[in-house]
């Protein structure tokens, strides 16, 4: 597998200005002739859709949700980084490099940070251009927050909707390109196979979720954009769409499978209730500026919580054990996602957790109130406080917040090279669904700067560059959707769907993909090890034989069938998840999100390995009965020097 | 035309409608004065000069054409854009004037003509068309400027007694049938008016609530104005000063 | 927090596809956890169903926290149920009572066909979109973000509009099937901000356009749709949408609008 990451000459702030330069043009009246499939219509997938078809490009773009603007980018609560330094307090591009790098635990690529940080200011320029109302100060101003734990304020937010505001500013941009018909939009339109032609990326096969047509599409080159996979947890803070197919698929024609491990779990989630539960609600890390974190001291105190016995608030000072502040003076209840995550985890598996389930800590919010009155807390918080009682049918202000951690972001995907473009030539990776800029933990704010840095601001060159350089003009747009490569790829995806419909079993996609998310969150969760690893291996392993022999699925292939839809997921994610684990097991070493019991220091925290692992992890896929092939891509620190994240 | 084309010509109509009716409400308030008030008023409106008072007509009838062409447009178009109704139904927050419209609407529109055949046209009680009185020339406007106008002593069309008789006891169904159609022209004002407000665009956060409460105190006002008369016939306060000859 | 189960009675829209009438069929769910959301009383419900060997009922839903505007039922009469500014994925069991008898309908409106059981398509919203809900404006091109000052007040009133999620709970629930709301607030986010300003005028005189050209009903201002809208978008976006075009409709009658 090649995996040359081209990454240009010249310095580190020369790199991005060297390859634009260098990068081929494609002559303005020669764009329409080319095409490109964007898949996905999130902000790098709508960014993609909206700015190559802008250029003169003929676009396809193919989303599942009922329309371009519902992608899961939507979700997003916090804010979008940027090195602005509006604030004058020291900021610059830099530092947000700096601080991407180091909080990525020193598992990315410098290259490619850097260009996410240097596009970072225009990404605010452009969405203000759109109409995006981010918030103001009286005097006119963008207003920023710090946010994640940052030493600066650099996260621009419009109220808690940030990424609403943003998806919908890129929607904005796609829909006038769809108007002007530039970009033809599919929606409704499941992406089930990529297709390649004499190993080049050349189509896609999908699936029409209301006929249950199944298409063949051509073009010049194909973009997935296509999100990450955290719902292989079932109970996660995605949507319930979410899903790894269409990274699986194209790993599974050849495309390199970056650091599957990485997975971010987030601090502040609404706890698990029960078994019906279908989701984990984010709430916004900025509660944690005000909240204290705790637990009981005692097992007993715990156990008498959540059998109901006594009250949160009954519980006195010095029976309360405010770990994150105990462990982390300098961060207190502040500190990083990964670390809080595990901290919380620790706290519950010590038998010290406080929801009914045993897995959950309080949030408090009685010292906040009492400081600085109930009024600052409820214009800070008031709609977050209002959610939570809404779901929990408990008044935060008066007992304690529940939370827990829950997966939340995916920072491995597809490999890429500095170009965005997987190791099948002419497929290119963007947004959540690659694994290039955020190492192996994502800080707050930044997967919208990713999403729409690649969008808006890389893939208009490197899509260009791989046109211009690759496919002359006369071959542009002159793919034959009858090339038996697609009539194989469509008859795969055929295959499956009738396969999946004539087991007639007794389980539902449902149940399974709930079995299949408790053996992750357990043994590949927030710590790992070794022996849980091979477990859960074998466990998913078996678990995929059930689903291929008991599988139950009610209607047909040829209608809206959402049962069919999910089983499709669930199959992929059958796969998938054996292959996170095998490269959990394979990095021994803990770092970000990734933390394994085997390799902690004496007082419990990550200990990378950089000796070994300073790489990055890429899969090779061989056919479902073999072990895939690992290759590395080592990463070279020249300008960050990787040191021990100390939160303390 | 377009649907906010429509809306516009919903409230311009009604604005024309409103004024008109406002108007016709202060001139009808003179059944409380001096006979001669409102037998000359009606004397001056059926003499206005240059045929304004086709004009006028015209542009009401104008008006009342256009609100209820566009009305039924409009309901057409909206009935026709949900084919299947909700079994379950649920009301959240509309007033109930304003889910009412169309039923005030067609009810008011029976009201005009019915109005129009009792006191302008006058073929319901055709004996109305024969009472005449002469102008003693009392506290009106031409008493005090008598000198200057040629309309001493005029014999003109009473219309006192021509109301008067109309709302007298004898045809209490006709008050009773009067009183309830402005009960419904003040629904339908309550809603109009702000409707007319917020079809225009002339409203925004700040006088949303202001002009709302404008509209149901103009309502209320007109309300009060127009069924104060069969409501005065009923209790007798309005006496005929001349008596009704029958005509067969 | 005081969970218990409670049965309730589902009379919901059944319907196979777009070109077969539909019917109600009634279902019992029972054992249904009160700190449940109402889309995961229908996942329950669709997990009995398949078990029985019936077609589970298809609804539309993705995020389940409130923001992607997917989920689309009429719950009891009322687009995304009873609460007021929620949607209905964000409906917990806890608001209803042991033994209720719930009727959950598809939107009903002559431009969103309903798909399947509840399933609509709502494709003409982004046809509205397409035709004015943007600004000209070459990505990549763009001046400093701080070079044109925005007063907090304008910014903030525009964030107002612009908080709508495109759930179409604004249809569903008006009498007339209007969609006024939601262009208006399109059209008011963008027409209010300076960045807007230039394309003003084609903005409101497109994006009305489309509407109408959807087969969308009439606004009768009777204000149910700013009830029934879980981000709670202002009716005087409607007013603001009505003066914006009445002026462009002007200018465009006297040639100055192109």
């Amino acid at each position: 597998m090649n995996l040359d990451a081209k990454v240009p000459e010249g310095s580190i702030e020369q790199k991005w200005t060297n390859a634009k330069f260098n990068y081929k043009l494609v002559n303005p009246a020669n764009k329409r002739k080319y095409s490109v499939i964007v898949v996905g219509s999130g902000l790098a997938g709508a960014g993609a859709a909206a700015t190559l078809g802008e250029l003169g490009y003929n676009v396809k773009c193919f989303c599942y949700q009922d329309s371009p603007r519902r992608a899961h980018s939507i979700s997003a609560q916090g804010g979008i980084n940027a090195a602005k330094n509006y604030q004058n307090d020291g900021d610059s591009v830099h530092r947000l490099f700096y601080d991407t790098v180091k909080g990525g635990d020193f598992r990315s690529r410098e290259a490619n940070v850097y260009r996410l940080a240097e596009v970072s200011n225009a990404i605010i320029d452009q969405c203000v251009a759109q109409g995006v109302p981010f918030a103001r100060e009286y005097g006119g101003m963008l207003a920023n927050r710090s946010f994640g734990g940052a030493q600066v304020s650099r996260t621009f937010y419009a109220r808690g909707q940030t990424g609403q505001q943003l998806l919908i500013g890129a929607y904005h941009s796609l829909s006038r390109q769809i108007g002007l018909g530039q970009v033809k939009m599919y929606n409704r339109h499941e992406m089930l196979d990529v297709v390649l032609v004499d190993g080049v990326a050349k189509g896609i096969i999908t699936r029409n979720m209301v006929t249950g047509k199944v298409d063949r599409w051509a073009a010049d080159a194909v973009v997935l954009a296509t999100g990450g996979y955290s719902t292989v947890f079932f109970l996660s803070t995605n949507a319930a769409g979410c899903n790894v197919t269409a990274a699986w698929r194209a790993y599974r024609r050849g495309a390199g499978f970056a650091n599957p491990c990485y997975t971010q779990i987030h601090p502040t989630c609404i706890p698990q209730e029960g078994e019906h539960q279908s989701k984990l609600t984010l709430m916004s890390e900025s509660l944690r500026n005000d909240g204290r974190i705790w637990v009981p001291k005692s097992r007993e105190t715990a156990a008498k919580i959540r059998s109901g016995e006594i009250k949160p608030s009954e519980v006195s000072e010095d029976e309360r054990d405010y770990y994150l502040e105990r462990k982390y003076p300098s961060f207190g209840n502040l500190a990083p996602r990964d670390i809080s995550s595990r901290a919380a985890k620790e706290a519950c598996d010590d038998g010290r957790g406080i929801a009914p389930t045993g897995f959950g800590v309080f949030l408090d919010f009685a010292d906040a109130i009492n400081r600085l009155g109930r009024d600052v807390i409820e214009e800070r918080y008031g709609n977050l406080f209002d959610m939570y009682e809404n779901i929990m049918g408990v008044n935060a202000y008066e007992q304690p917040m529940q939370i827990y951690p829950a997966p939340h972001y995916t920072m491995g995907g597809l490999w890429v090279d500095y170009d965005l473009q997987t190791s099948i030539p002419g497929l290119f990776a963007m947004g959540e669904c690659n694994f290039s800029d955020h190492g192996a933990n994502r800080l707050g704010a930044s997967a919208l700067m990713q999403g729409l840095a690649d969008g808006y601001f890389v893939a208009p060159y490197v899509i260009g560059n791989y046109l211009g350089a690759e496919i002359p003009v006369g071959k542009a747009g002159k793919i034959d959707v009858n090339d038996p490569a697609f009539a194989e790829a469509e008859n795969a995806v055929k295959e499956k769907i009738e396969k999946m419909l004539s087991i007639k079993g007794n389980s539902t996609p449902r149940s399974l993909h709930i079995e299949l998310g408790k053996i992750m969150l357990e043994k590949c969760g927030m710590a790992r090890d070794d022996a849980g690893l091979k477990e859960a291996i074998e466990q998913i392993k078996a678990l995929r034989e059930k689903f291929w022999s008991d599988l139950k699925l009610p209607g047909s292939a040829d209608e809206l069938n959402v049962e069919l839809e999910r089983a499709g997921r669930v199959a992929d994610h059958l796969e998938f998840a054996e292959l996170m684990c095998r490269d959990a097991l394979d990095r021994s070493e803990s770092c970000g999100g990734h933390f394994r019991t085997e390799s902690q220091t004496e007082d419990g925290e990550a200990l990378r390995d950089d000796e070994v692992f300073s790489n990055a992890t890429v899969w090779e896929f061989k056919g479902l009965d073999q072990e895939p092939v690992k290759h590395v891509e080592k990463l070279e620190f020249d300008y960050v020097k990787p040191g021990v994240r100390s939160y303390k | 035309m377009s649907s906010l084309g429509k809306k516009y010509i919903m409230a311009l109509s009604g604005l024309a409608l409103v004024g008109f009716a406002c108007g016709h409400m202060v001139g009808n308030l003179q059944m409380f004065l001096h006979p001669d008030w409102i037998n000359e008023y009606a004397y001056k409106l059926q003499h206005l000069p240059y045929g304004l008072l086709w004009v006028v007509r015209i542009v009401m009838l104008t008006c009342v054409v256009a609100h209820m062409v566009t009305a039924v447009m409009l309901v057409i178009e909206n009935y026709k854009a949900r084919p299947e109704k909700y079994v379950a139904k649920a009301n959240l927050q509309a007033s109930f004037a304003s889910r009412t419209m169309k039923y005030s609407g067609v009810i008011l529109l029976a009201f005009i003509v019915f109005h129009i055949m009792h006191f302008t046209v006058q073929n319901i009680h055709p004996e109305f068309l024969h009472l005449e009185t002469t102008l003693e020339g009392v506290g009106t406007i031409h008493h005090v400027y008598d000198k200057l106008l040629p309309l001493d002593r005029t014999t003109v069309h009473d219309v006192y007694s021509m109301v008067a008789h109309g709302f007298s006891l004898k045809f209490w169904y006709v008050s009773v049938f009067y009183i309830i159609s402005m009960g419904l022209l003040c629904f339908h004002l309550m809603h109009g008016i702000s409707s007319m407000f917020q079809s225009l665009g002339l409203r925004n956060d700040l006088w949303r609530k202001r002009l709302d409460r404008v509209a149901l105190a103009a309502a209320v006002f007109v309300f009060i104005g127009f069924a104060s008369l069969p409501l005065a016939g009923l209790l007798g306060i309005i006496e005929p000063i001349t008596p009704l000859i029958a005509s067969h | 927090m005081s969970e218990r189960n409670i049965s309730v009675t589902l009379k919901v829209w059944r319907q196979k596809n777009a070109s077969v009438p539909g019917a109600f069929e009634i279902y019992k769910v029972d054992s249904v956890s009160t700190s449940s959301s109402f889309l995961e009383m229908m996942d329950l419900l669709n997990e009995q169903l398949i078990e029985e060997d019936k077609d589970p009922i298809a609804f539309d839903h993705d995020c389940r926290e409130g923001i992607c505007g997917t989920c689309s039922m009429v719950i009891d009469g009322i687009p995304h149920g009873k609460k007021a500014l929620q949607t209905t994925c964000q409906l917990h069991m806890r608001s209803f009572n042991d033994g209720d008898n719930i009727t959950i309908e598809p939107y009903r409106s002559k431009p969103f066909p309903v798909m399947r059981d509840l399933i609509v398509d709502r494709e003409p919203m982004d046809a509205i979109m397409q035709a004015g809900g943007f600004v000209d404006q070459r990505i990549g091109a763009a001046q400093d973000a701080n070079a044109l000052p925005i007063s907090k007040e304008i910014a903030d009133k525009s964030m107002d509009a612009a908080s709508c999620i495109g759930c179409g709970a604004c249809v569903a629930v008006c009498p007339n099937a209007s969609a006024m709301l939601l262009t208006s607030a399109k059209v008011g986010q963008l027409n209010l901000l300076p960045q807007g300003k230039p394309e003003k005028d084609r903005r409101a005189l497109n994006m009305v356009r489309a509407m109408d050209g959807a087969g969308f009903g009439n606004c009768t201002n009777i204000g149910e749709c700013e009830a029934a809208c879980p981000k709670g978008v202002s009716l005087d976006f409607i007013a603001k949408m009505n003066r914006d075009y009445a002026v462009a409709s002007a200018k465009e009658f006297f040639g100055v609008v192109g």
